[in-house]
């Protein structure tokens, strides 16, 4: 049918008339599942606390006050900056770096060394890599720590084997936190990368190559550039549910490792929490997640116009 | 004059595939050499094996005298025209022709102003900040052409550079191609399997067809002298027709055409026996009464020339060309004709 348009269907306007009606069931579930939420969470967060939970509706500006500013123990001094919740904040940004750090250094030679198998093999590589995540991340969890403990199995054995003499103190160290985040999100790290890498050309190595490149030139200049989409994604994937993960803090981490997500999980948990508070936190996370991802936005948009 | 490479006996196997058996070649310098063959015969295969991005199975390559086997790609004063380009899709286009010079240490500044001399010479200076997407296929070729000579390079190897050019560009390539090679003294290897294009531009062309040199010579040599049947048959138009051998001697052979005519002609092979006689379709004429006998199938009318598709007693096709001029006498379709055989008009092949 070159040429002439179609002519529209007999009383109706054609199927510019039904877009409205089409999208409607979408823009449903994006505002009753993710939009309402989210303002119901910015709502809460100008409430005042109810003693057992909950919240009274009188607006306020308490929560905010209460992240961001110390007015003494009676809160009859001037007040000045609260260092509590930033340097929770700090520590977790910190954390969900070098979680998505860890992710990207095993991540990039997994997805490269699967994107390069055979392609018949490449997919017997990814239901591997997607397997674990079958279990549910809270046992998963709960079996890293198991794991890792001071008379588990890794500690025991590396004992056998004569590497250690008294077990290493893993649990509620940094270092399990990040072993737990590591674990939690590699694969979303893997996944976007290997679809980048799946579609580079090899080619443009060789013509490197050809063109007196050594191999970490090549690396530098040419690959990382060109499948910096999937990176960026991959690392957005990670770093954003790392920022806001409470599992593997509380379950693997102890006080010092303690982490937004922990502090927001507490705040809703029983006659301790405090709801606009806690929302509150959700807020300035949320802020920060939606600061990063509009930067990245940014960073992209330079990319494609070179 | 001297060899810039010398390949012998280079055997290339993939698993249990072999796409080179035992190819060997000597390439002079500041020559423009053609591999030339249909699709699958090797070609990309052995410029592959010169670039580095294959190690050879069995046999050698020497660059200038020196076996190149154990240098990387990067190693090898090398450059290639990749059959698919393969530009850099986040360099601008002048960013792409300088890359090699940046690698091998130039200086900004200068390896801007030769870059920019290789994009005059491609006729792409107004395209220089341009994205490698943001250019037509033939402009992406050219700019891969200026990117490969930028470094200059003692041989430059060019996959079916011109393959992804409408014809009038190709044509104007060629000319431009051929020039450049001859200005700056780089070899060249150029892979191509059209014809036309190796015969017009090459000094020397090496014949491939599954993963063997059938023939290298000059176009004149494989066109006016083919060795074997597929030289024969791959480049230019010719007629085959099976004859009885009865003797060979001294490069010459008497042969019994179908229908009992004797002839006298330059053999390639020494073997008696039904072989193959190659005839050029234009060094045929009609006679009343010639060495060889057909029936007019159809005339073709060319412009230029005329088509005689015609058949001999036995079945066997065969074409003949004619200039069009006024004394050309055409015969009708179903006319019987004689043909007459010009002197070195036949070629005994090797099979
Ligand atoms: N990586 C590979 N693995 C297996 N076989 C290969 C590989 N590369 C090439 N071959 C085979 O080797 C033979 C020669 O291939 P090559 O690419 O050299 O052909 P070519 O002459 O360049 O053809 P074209 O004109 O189509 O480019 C082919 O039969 C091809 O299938
Ligand atoms: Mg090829």
């Amino acid at each position: 049918m070159a040429g002439a348009p179609l002519p529209p269907p007999a009383g109706g306007t054609g199927w510019k008339g039904l877009t409205i009606p089409l999208l409607i069931p979408a823009w449903a579930v994006v505002g009753i599942f993710m939009l309402l939420p989210v303002l119901l969470m910015v709502v809460y967060s100008f409430l005042t606390k109810e003693f057992r939970g909950g919240v009274v509706w009188d607006f306020t500006l308490a929560a905010y006050d209460q992240f961001f500013l110390n007015r003494g123990l009676f809160g009859d001094e001037p007040p000045v900056i609260e260092w509590t919740y930033i340097s929770i904040f700090w520590r977790s940004i910190w954390q969900a770096a070098l979680a998505t750090l860890a992710c990207l250094l095993v991540g990039f030679p997994t997805a490269w060394f699967i994107a390069t198998r055979p392609a018949a093999q490449r997919t017997v590589w990814l239901f591997l890599i997607t397997i674990p995540y079958w279990v549910n991340l809270l046992i998963r969890t709960v079996s890293l720590k198991f794991l890792i403990r001071e008379n588990g199995p890794l500690n025991d054995s590396l004992m056998s084997l004569g590497l250690i003499t008294d077990p290493l103190p893993l649990v509620n160290t940094n270092l399990a936190v990040q072993l737990g985040l590591f674990y939690s999100y590699l694969p979303f790290m893997v996944l976007p990368v290997y679809a980048a890498v799946e579609r580079y050309n090899f080619a443009l190595s060789e013509a490197a190559a050809d063109l007196y490149a050594g191999r970490w030139t090549i690396l530098r200049e040419i690959v990382l550039p060109v499948v910096r989409p999937g990176i960026v994604a991959g690392c957005i994937l990670v770093f954003v549910p790392s920022l806001g993960a409470f599992l593997a803090p509380d379950l693997l981490g102890g006080a010092k490792t303690y982490m937004i997500g922990s502090l927001i999980d507490e705040q809703f948990r029983g006659s301790q929490g405090n709801w606009p508070f806690g929302a509150a936190v959700s807020v300035v996370l949320m802020t920060m997640v939606l600061l990063v991802l509009l930067w990245q936005a940014r960073a992209a948009a330079r990319g494609a116009r070179g | 004059m001297s060899t810039a490479i010398d390949i012998s006996s280079v055997v290339k196997r993939y698993g249990t595939a072999t796409a080179l058996h035992g190819v060997s070649m000597e390439i002079r310098d500041n020559e423009f050499f053609t591999l030339l063959g249909p699709s699958g015969c090797g070609k990309t295969t052995l410029l592959r094996c010169i670039a580095g991005f294959e190690d050879v199975t069995g046999g050698e390559i020497r660059l200038f005298g020196r076996n190149i086997a154990a240098l990387e790609p990067n190693q090898r004063p090398v450059n290639t025209v990749f059959q698919q380009y393969a530009l850099f899709p986040h360099m601008s286009v002048i960013d792409n022709v300088a890359f090699g010079l940046k690698m091998k240490g130039v200086a900004l500044a200068e390896r801007r102003a030769v870059a920019g001399r290789m994009l005059e010479m491609v006729h792409l200076s107004d395209f220089a900040d341009r994205m490698p997407a943001q250019l037509s296929g033939g402009q992406q070729q050219r700019v891969a052409l200026a990117r490969a000579l930028a470094p200059a390079p003692k041989v430059l190897l060019l996959d079916e550079p011109l393959s992804a050019l409408d014809l009038k560009l190709r044509q104007a390539m060629r000319v431009e191609l051929k020039t450049l090679q001859e200005q700056t003294g780089i070899t060249f290897v150029f892979v191509t399997h059209d014809q036309e294009e190796a015969l017009t531009m090459s000094d020397r062309i090496a014949v491939m067809s599954q993963g063997r040199v059938q023939q290298i010579g000059t176009a004149r040599d494989i066109y006016e002298s083919p060795h074997n049947r597929f030289v024969a048959d791959f480049i230019g138009e010719t007629n085959l027709i099976e004859v009885d051998v009865t003797a060979v001697s001294g490069g010459m052979a008497d042969v019994v055409l179908p229908g009992g005519h004797r002839l006298r002609c330059p053999a390639e092979t020494t073997a008696t026996g039904r072989h193959h006689l190659s005839i050029r379709p234009e060094r045929l004429s009609l006679t009343g009464t010639g060495e060889l006998t057909g029936t007019v199938e159809r005339v073709v009318y060319l412009g230029t020339d005329l088509q005689l598709l015609a058949r001999l007693a036995d079945g066997t096709p065969f074409t003949v060309r004619l200039q069009n001029s006024a004394r050309t006498q055409v015969p009708e379709a179903g006319a019987t004709v004689g043909l007459h055989l010009e002197e070195g008009a036949a070629r005994l092949l090797a099979d």
